[in-house]
């Protein structure tokens, strides 16, 4: 085999925020008792790989690495606003970590190899790369779920998450070797070569496909393999299931991407109808069930289970029949309706951390009665958050189901959108009720919120893109079809 | 054919009898003073039969995988020196292959100082 000296500029992002995290560590050795720098490095951190994706992405794709690594639009445009969710998060974060002692060095590294990890996987160009980056980011996951150590319910919310997660990883490296077994190779475009050429064997191919699917299933958290969300979001400090709730769902979409569509893409009347059957279970149980909770961080963990299951229906719809010509279009929409709920889950939490203070956490439902009395605009701004998420018309939730109820009409499964229309409409009473809290309750908690400044501007942008986002949501929609039709 | 697995066999027997002569030359030459202490089965110092649950001391834990990650750093030198000498006549590969291996061994360098400056490696 000749080994080709690789080209590093399509990685130079990863490089740079690999080379941002060693600073880091140097930085905390020799900084003595000085803080905050952990934080401001972070950024730093995500600023320049902005940069450097920006500049780089020039709407080519280009392989390299030995064909481990691809960089394209698709990739370079989630990771941008990766590093945006990362950075809002770490914002949103910061108050809450530093009066409950959690604002070490550590998390900020742990935060930066989360998204490095992310980072590979978005670009990943083969089964391998996609496995790498998902154990950087999960182990990190795990980490920071834990990170407040004394507490016993992060302890065991995080025990939870770690033994779940690596029976995923376990089950999708098994898929993986199931592949590899029956295609010869674990290059994702070779894979597809290797099946549009029609000579495997394709049972062990299919069984193999099986276990992608749930490992896959699982980090999204999607009915059946749903179990860990609402415990690991309700245990976790509320700044780790912000970020557990955030960024990483672009990642797990970009590996849906990858390993489904630009690898098995011949398979597609297989898995359509493993996710259908998944979308549909997540979508009633996740709409059920947070009908019964009275933590508002367990009830976004259901209505998350929900969304991603929305998303799926978006994944299900992309080729009928062997006809391909659905395809751009459901799942741009899957795309856009993964980028809104990132938003909409950003403001959410971020309106829970916002209430939240030294000694007490804003995670009951009752912790927003009256909230409106406190404070009327950022009652008005969860408003806005909680109408987005049930789809209420002119907020971007809305056009998210909407591209998606879309693409599904037009693949013919009309008995699936009104499924799909059906349990949103139970779900909006969950989402309703926090505004009723909200608006016609008198507050059981009088005290004044105390959040910095910057923390207060960015919500309120937060708030505020999820209604613009609502006005005007064609560019995203465009851009998002842009970026993934050059890398169909 | 099978001559050219003579080597594996001598090597099976010099194996047995490295593991067997010991023992029984001790048996059958040492002096035998037996008492309970002597005949319980030896297991690194710690109670050989006992719950499996017991209190250890954490610091066990963070030395081994200390050691687990830089003993694994072995594992990858060993190939890497192997291969570098088969790009000889490759003077961009040879220096490509070499910085590559800084790198790698810079940045597990840096991590040992880490562990060092955070005091992982003091006992107390």
């Amino acid at each position: 085999m000749n080994f080709v000296m690789p080209d590093f500029y399509p990685a130079a992002a990863e490089i740079f925020v690999a080379g941002m995290s060693l600073l880091l560590l140097v930085i905390e050795l020799f900084a003595g008792k000085k803080k905050g720098f952990g934080f401001v490095v972070t950024l730093i951190a995500l600023a320049g790989a902005a940069v450097i994706t920006y500049t780089t992405a020039d709407g080519q794709v280009s392989v390299t690495f030995s064909n481990l690594y691809i960089s394209d639009l698709f990739g370079s445009f989630l990771k941008l606003l990766v590093y945006v969710a990362v950075a809002v998060m770490l914002v949103y974060s910061r108050d809450y970590l530093r009066v409950r002692g959690l604002d070490k060095t550590e998390y900020y590294l742990l935060v930066i190899y989360a998204t490095l990890g992310m980072m590979v996987m978005i670009s990943a160009n083969h089964f391998l790369t996609i496995y790498l980056g998902l154990e950087l980011l999960s182990l990190s996951l795990y980490t920071l779920v834990a990170l407040d150590r004394d507490s016993s319910r992060a302890t065991e919310a995080a025990m939870k998450y770690f033994v779940l997660g690596a029976l995923a990883s376990g089950l999708l490296l098994y898929g993986m070797s199931m592949v590899y077994g029956a295609t010869g190779s674990l290059e994702i475009s070779a894979v597809a070569q290797a099946l549009a050429h029609g000579v495997v064997n394709k049972t062990v191919l299919v069984f193999g496909l099986v276990f992608l699917v749930s490992g896959l299933a699982f980090k999204l958290g999607v009915v059946p393999f749903h179990m860990w969300v609402p415990d690991v979001y309700h245990g976790a400090p509320t700044a780790m299931t912000l970020f557990v709730a955030s960024a990483p769902k672009l990642a797990a979409f970009a590996m849906a991407i990858r390993l489904l569509v630009n690898g098995l893409f011949e398979l597609a009347g297989d898995w359509q109808q493993m996710l259908m059957i998944m979308a549909v279970l997540s979508i009633a149980l996740g709409n059920l069930a947070a009908i019964a909770q009275t933590n508002i961080k367990r009830m976004l963990a259901y209505s998350g289970i929900s969304h991603m299951g929305f998303m799926l229906l978006g994944l299900t719809t992309g080729v009928v029949a062997g006809d391909r010509q659905f395809a751009l279009n459901a799942y741009s929409s899957a795309m856009f309706y993964a980028v809104s709920y990132v938003v909409m889950s950003l403001a959410s939490f971020g309106m829970v951390l916002l209430l939240s203070r030294a000694g007490f956490e804003a995670e009951k439902l009752e912790d927003f009665k009256g909230l409106n009395q406190r404070s009327p605009w950022f009652a008005a701004l969860m408003m806005m958050v909680m109408l987005s998420m049930a789809g209420v018309p002119f907020f971007v939730g809305f056009f998210a189901k909407f591209s998606v109820l879309q693409a599904v009409v037009a693949a013919g499964y009309v008995w699936l959108a009104v499924l799909a229309v059906f349990f949103s409409l139970i779900g909006a009473f969950y989402y309703l009720r926090v505004v009723k809290l909200m608006y016609f309750d008198k507050p059981t908690d009088h005290a004044p919120i105390t959040a910095s400044l910057d923390m207060r501007v960015l919500l309120s942008a937060n708030g505020l893109a999820v209604a613009a986002l609502g006005l005007a949501p064609q560019a995203l929609m465009s851009l998002c079809a842009f970026t993934l039709l050059r890398s169909l | 054919m099978l001559e050219n697995y003579f080597p594996v066999l001598m090597f099976v027997l010099v194996g047995v009898g490295f593991g067997f002569v010991p023992m029984i030359a001790g048996w059958l030459l040492g002096p035998s003073k037996p008492d309970p202490e002597k005949l319980s089965p030896y297991e690194c110092g710690f109670e050989a039969f006992e719950d499996a649950r017991m209190k250890f001391d954490v610091r066990y834990y963070l030395i081994a995988i200390i050691f687990i990650l830089f003993d694994l750093e072995i594992a990858f030198l060993f190939p890497w020196a192997a291969v570098l000498g088969e790009f000889a006549g490759n003077e961009s590969l040879r220096f490509f292959g070499f910085f590559e291996m800084l790198v790698f061994l810079g940045i597990l360098i840096l991590g040992y100082i880490w562990v060092w400056k955070k005091g992982a490696l003091d006992w107390e």
